[in-house]
């Protein structure tokens, strides 16, 4: 199967098959039992669609596989198997069901990687070997996890419901903070070579674009859509043809998506008109600010270094101070950035972009000497081969 | 379904209280009494224990059981009461816990049998 069959294929499974296993969930009231019987039938569509084609009405199909099994498997318990027995396809699914199994996945009661892994393979569809070679980390561990995961929604009687007004703001950010995670995931792990490993950075967009449909009141929600559009649409020029990252100021804004970059401010400006800002707005504004700019020159860095501003008063970080110090450095020069970095060296001594960032400050001050320092402390601190590359070029260069 | 919230102290906490005056033991006081209060139709069973000082430790060795002083975890965190609470399920379990208004770490956990 070529590459875009493949996209395709899962495209479809994770469309139909978290809707399969919302309602499943709903109707059998035990998310354990259900997970498995919609894993199954995944399992066996990843089998059989790519011999036999995609069935024309794949929803059907994954559900008649998922009754036959349940109906066989859950035979000692009755109570299932005849309600599954009862039920007829298409069960109008309730949008209500989706964002039930999406907030049972993300419950704070899970640990991190756990909300991870299970919403990936629950609302996404995802197999646990596609999650295994996405995260690079062993199949058994994704299974533990999972298995883990499950047995303490059952034991500890996680509910499957959206929670209450009261908790809905915090509850949100869970859900939120798992979609971002998973968003980063794949695009930090990205490279320009072809590269086999599923693009998380496509299932984070959906996810957030399905949460944004059941829940269109809440800003951050279409704030954190716009935000991993806004990303996306300039993904093809983060990498040269040799598979060099390039930075944004050398990149050929000609090939970012122009289209794509003003459905996404469409989306903020939407999202900006209830009044209630928070970190996915602001975030998603500054990327705006570069994303609009046609070239690197015309960068509004007033307007960016008052967003970090807000942004900081909405979530401080060491980690936002330093990118801010990093505007700075267009407005006020250098030597400010610089003192504005001293004053979060301790938190990001072991952070490799804020050696980084001192290096590129301390060469435009001409301390080269100093600069090749902290960019030798970059390379050490970095794991990922693509910033590898870009450092080790600057230290041959420098 | 049934739910034991397990009461920790720290020693921080400990000598915040040993250091506080008789009023601001009466005001926390009053506070859990709120609490329980508030909950008492979801509170099955309730009790404070003595200080950690006053526990013994069993120990059932192969060798024949082994009697220490002290609470089995030697730490700095001591279980220093419980409820028993009926709820719908863990949110309204964990809802309750955050509002605890005592001693600062709730071990929330589900009753087997």
């Amino acid at each position: 199967m070529n590459g875009r069959a493949e996209t395709e294929l899962a495209r479809v499974v994770r469309d139909h098959a978290g809707r399969l296993a919302a309602s499943l969930v709903s109707l059998l009231g035990d998310f354990a039992a259900a997970e498995d019987l919609v894993s199954d039938a995944v399992l066996a569509a990843l089998e059989r669609w790519p011999v036999e084609g995609v069935p024309e009405r794949p929803d059907a199909w994954l559900f008649t596989v998922a009754r036959r099994r349940g109906v066989d498997v859950l035979r000692r318990q009755a109570r299932y198997r005849d309600k599954l027995a009862q039920l007829r396809w298409p069960a109008a699914p309730e949008p209500g069901d989706r964002l039930r199994l999406i907030f049972t996945c993300c419950h704070p009661a899970l640990p991190r990687e756990s909300r991870i892994a299970l919403t990936l393979r629950v609302v996404c569809g995802l197999t646990t070997t596609q999650i295994a070679s996405a995260f690079l980390v062993r199949e058994s561990t994704v299974a533990q996890r999972i298995t883990r995961a499950k047995r303490k929604i059952t034991d500890a009687d996680i509910p499957y419901r959206i929670p209450s007004a009261d908790e809905l703001g915090e509850r949100l950010d869970e859900v939120l903070a798992v979609i971002y995670l998973l968003f980063n995931e794949g695009y930090l792990a990205s490279g320009g070579e072809v590269t086999e490993r599923r693009d998380l950075t496509e299932d984070a967009e959906w996810l957030a674009g399905l949460l944004a449909d059941l829940m269109p009141a809440e800003p951050e929600v279409t704030g954190l859509l716009a935000l991993i559009r806004l990303h996306r649409a300039r993904a093809a020029a983060r990498f040269d043809a040799a598979g060099q990252l390039i930075r944004l100021s050398d990149q050929d804004r000609g090939r970012w998506d122009h289209e794509g970059i003003a459905g996404a401010i469409r989306l903020l400006t939407r999202a900006a008109r209830h009044r209630r800002p928070g970190p996915y707005q602001l975030q998603a504004a500054i990327v705006a600010c570069h994303a609009e700019a046609r070239t690197w020159a015309d960068t509004d860095w007033p307007q960016i270094v008052l967003l970090y501003d807000l942004l900081l008063a909405h979530a401080p970080s060491p980690v936002t101070r330093l990118h801010r110090a990093i505007a700075l450095s267009h407005v006020a020069g250098a030597d400010a950035a610089l003192a504005e970095l001293a004053t979060v060296a301790g938190q990001l001594d072991r952070y490799h972009l804020y050696h980084a960032a001192r290096a590129e400050l301390l060469r435009e001050l001409g301390d080269a000497g100093r600069a090749r320092e902290a960019d030798r402390r970059a390379l050490e601190l970095t794991s990922n081969p693509a910033e590898e590359a870009v450092l080790r070029q600057r230290l041959h260069e420098g | 379904m049934k739910y034991v919230l397990m009461f920790c102290e720290t020693e921080q906490w400990e000598k915040d209280w040993a250091a506080m005056d008789q009023a601001g033991r009466d005001a926390g006081f009053a506070k859990v009494q709120d609490w329980l209060a508030r909950y008492s139709d979801r509170i099955t069973h309730n009790r404070k224990l003595s200080d950690a000082h006053t526990a013994t430790t069993v120990r059932l060795e192969a060798g024949g059981p082994i009697v220490t002083d002290g609470p089995f975890v030697e730490g700095k965190e001591v279980v220093s009461g419980y409820v028993e609470v009926e709820v719908a399920d863990l949110d309204e379990a964990l809802r309750m816990a955050k509002e605890w208004p005592a001693c600062p770490l709730v071990e929330v956990r589900p009753v087997l049998m």
